[in-house]
């Protein structure tokens, strides 16, 4: 009896989460139609979507496997490339290879095609290079993988494969997010779709993630990350699910990068440094190793902050305080710093420690509050 | 004796050495099938490395291992031993911590669940799923441990986190079982509880039960045979009566045991009443 009231309540949490989702991504469209598509929310909104993905991504790694992986911006790289060098439509060839006399891919696939391809590539790549890496131990593991995210950096950068990669110059014209605006007979854009479809690609990304950590194969990434003596004496494959947990980050980190290209417009080699990681890093133990939301938040709170709310103090003016000896260029990466220490300080776990943020953890929240006050109130009666 | 069809574990003339020290020193014995054996002998004897040897955490200098009757291969993972049929519980607990108690057995069943990382993310091995639930479920019953199936594993008092332990071992659904100290950290009468039911594995799972243990009342009470083992030699072999007269292992290893844990020795009347209970209730 107890059980299925028990189910009976499962489904309706669930309910409530899947209702939860939806309001957001309805928030989202609603938003982009009525704000001006210039708002500050629309890059957070966008960016940080993105850099939900690939920071989930990482922590599935990290956080849920247990290894100490730096990669991340290396396949970001790859993905972005292979994405940008499959969709730019022929009539643009010429002018974005002007220094190598239109390139030698003469073929456009579409973009769903292209996000596919590639994470495929970042996830081939990271099976290559998971043979000899993943049989280190963690310190190494994190370093091997900085150097290759390195070495791929300047690889595309190199001339001789310039007719591919453009070499140092910027691949542009590709599809973009805005070019999924719906436009109507007069030119304009009727329905604006440029942050809802991050928003939906990230969304579809973070949930086949979500569906991995909670399947038999999560629990056998979560064992090694415990105990890894103990989970291959319980007959987990040591080798093989480290590089199954890496060659899906990768896959999916490379979704990431297409998707940084489109919303960028532009790629250059040169932008994916060890800084990117950092940064990504820094969201995925801000957010909580070990949760996804708390990934997502993270991101979202990270891009806002240093892309937004604290905009004021590079340009003069900050929360309507007019100091330009003080809040110049530069002044808003210090804040920001302190900031962060300030929340590793006070929050050893990040925000979300490894529990996750859902209908079910709010419901027992207000359980406790609510049975915390009753008790009082007995308490009161008792005297 | 390798060849016998009734051994399950044999192992021969192994040697184990980590640098200068020899830690086994030209062990060879074996385990028949139903049998529960006892490994004793004082600390730093090498029990827990013979146990590290056959499950292949260490690759033995020389000497080897049969199971079943065909040698283990040299430098397999202790993951394909587990595959194989020998699974194990640690002398330091090794639950996997941040888990829930549930996870913690179906992460034993999951190499032999029938699924794939596609099938398995996109939910097309539902019923394996839940096949793997209720045999895990039934289980933790039989620890009992069912009611706290969503508790942390690491919230656990340390008594039923070697319980958790023992479950899942058995998940994997072994031949055979090693358990390193089991009764470590347990009152007499958890000692006297776990005895019982190492007996009740055995008949329920058709097991065979190889165990490294100092509670001598519990050796004596369960084991078929036992070797001991001193600064990594076998000094003796026998049933617990022979073990029990023998000179050099008195000198060796029983009579400090007595002087130390003078309680562990005689079983009580308290203890013996217990396990009538225990026996009763199966
Ligand atoms: N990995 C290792 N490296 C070096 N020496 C080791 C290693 N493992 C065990 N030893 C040594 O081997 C010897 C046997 O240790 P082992 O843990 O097998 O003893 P034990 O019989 O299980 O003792 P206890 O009853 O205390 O558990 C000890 O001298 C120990 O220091
Ligand atoms: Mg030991």
């Amino acid at each position: 009896m107890n059980n299925i009231k028990h189910r009976r309540n499962k489904k309706i949490l669930t309910a409530v989460n899947v209702a939860l989702l939806l309001a957001i991504y309805v928030a989202v469209f609603v938003a982009e139609q009525v704000l001006p598509q210039t708002s500050m929310l629309f890059v957070v909104l966008k960016k940080g979507s993105i850099y939900a993905l690939i920071a989930v991504s990482m922590n599935l790694l990290n956080g849920f496997t247990g290894l100490f992986s730096l990669g991340q911006a290396g396949f970001m790289l790859i993905g972005a490339y292979v994405y940008g060098i499959f969709t730019i439509p022929e009539e643009f060839r010429q002018s974005v290879y002007q220094y190598f006399d239109g390139g030698v891919i003469h073929f456009t696939v579409p973009v769903v095609i292209a996000l596919v391809m590639a994470g495929a590539a970042a996830a081939i790549f990271a099976a290559l290079i998971g043979l000899p890496v993943l049989r280190l131990k963690s310190d190494y593991l994190a370093i091997a993988t900085l150097g290759f995210a390195e070495i791929l950096r300047a690889l595309f950068q190199w001339k001789i494969i310039g007719p591919v990669t453009n070499g140092s110059n910027l691949l542009r014209k590709f599809p973009n997010f805005n070019d999924f605006n719906i436009k109507g007979a007069d030119g304009k854009v009727a329905v604006y779709l440029s942050t809802l479809i991050p928003f939906i690609v990230a969304g579809i990304c973070i949930l086949l993630i979500v569906l991995l950590i909670r399947s038999s194969y999560g629990r056998a990434f979560r064992a090694i990350r415990d105990d890894e003596i103990a989970a291959e004496a319980m007959g987990v494959n040591l080798f093989k699910h480290k590089q199954l947990a890496f060659v899906i980050s990768s896959f999916f980190a490379g979704v990431g990068g297409a998707l940084l290209a489109m919303y960028q417009m532009a790629i250059q080699a040169n932008a994916f440094t060890s800084a990117m990681t950092y940064e990504i890093l820094l969201i995925v133990v801000i957010g909580g190793l070990g949760s996804v939301t708390g990934s997502c938040l993270g991101s979202f709170l990270f891009i806002a902050a240093s892309e937004w709310w604290l905009r004021g103090l590079d340009g003069g003016t900050f929360l309507g305080i007019n100091a330009p000896g003080i809040f110049r260029a530069g002044f808003r990466k210090v804040v920001f710093a302190v900031i962060i220490m300030l929340v590793v300080l006070f929050y050893r776990k990040g925000i979300m420690g490894d529990s996750e943020f859902s209908a079910k953890r709010i419901a027992e929240r207000f359980r406790r509050i609510f049975m915390k006050r009753k008790s009082k109130i007995e308490v009161v009666e008792n005297e | 004796m390798a060849t016998d069809k009734n051994t399950v574990l044999a192992i021969d003339n192994l040697t184990m050495k980590f640098g200068g020290v020899t830690a086994i020193d030209d062990l060879s014995l074996h385990v028949n099938r139903g049998e529960i054996v006892a490994l004793i002998g004082p600390n730093g004897a090498g029990k827990t490395t013979a146990f590290n040897v056959i499950t292949g955490v260490y690759e033995a200098t020389s000497g080897g291992v049969s199971f079943g009757g065909s040698p283990i291969p040299k430098g397999i993972t202790p993951d394909k031993i587990t595959k194989l049929g020998i699974a194990r519980t640690f002398q330091n607990i090794r639950i996997f911590g941040s888990m829930t108690v549930l996870e913690n057995i179906l992460v034993a069943k999951h190499m032999r669940t029938k699924q794939n990382v596609l099938t398995a993310t996109f939910r097309l091995s539902r019923n394996e799923e839940k096949r793997v639930r209720r045999e895990a479920e039934e289980l933790l019953d039989d620890q009992g441990l069912l009611q706290m199936k969503d508790e942390i594993a690491s919230s656990l008092p340390y008594g039923l986190q070697r319980h958790l332990e023992i479950a899942r071992a058995l998940a994997t659904d072994p031949q055979l079982i090693l358990l390193d100290e089991p009764a470590a950290g347990m009152n007499p009468q958890e000692t006297q509880e776990l005895a019982a039911f190492v007996k009740r594995i055995r008949e329920k799972h058709g097991l065979t039960v190889f165990i490294i243990e100092h509670h001598m009342d519990l050796v004596m009470q369960i084991s078929d045979r036992i070797y001991v083992l001193d600064f990594g030699k076998l000094i003796a072999s026998g049933t617990p009566k022979q073990i029990q007269t023998n000179k050099r292992v008195i000198d060796a290893y029983l009579g400090s045991v007595e002087e130390d844990e003078p309680a562990d020795i005689k079983p009580s009347a308290l203890n013996a009443k217990k396990e009538g209970a225990v026996n009763a209730e199966s």
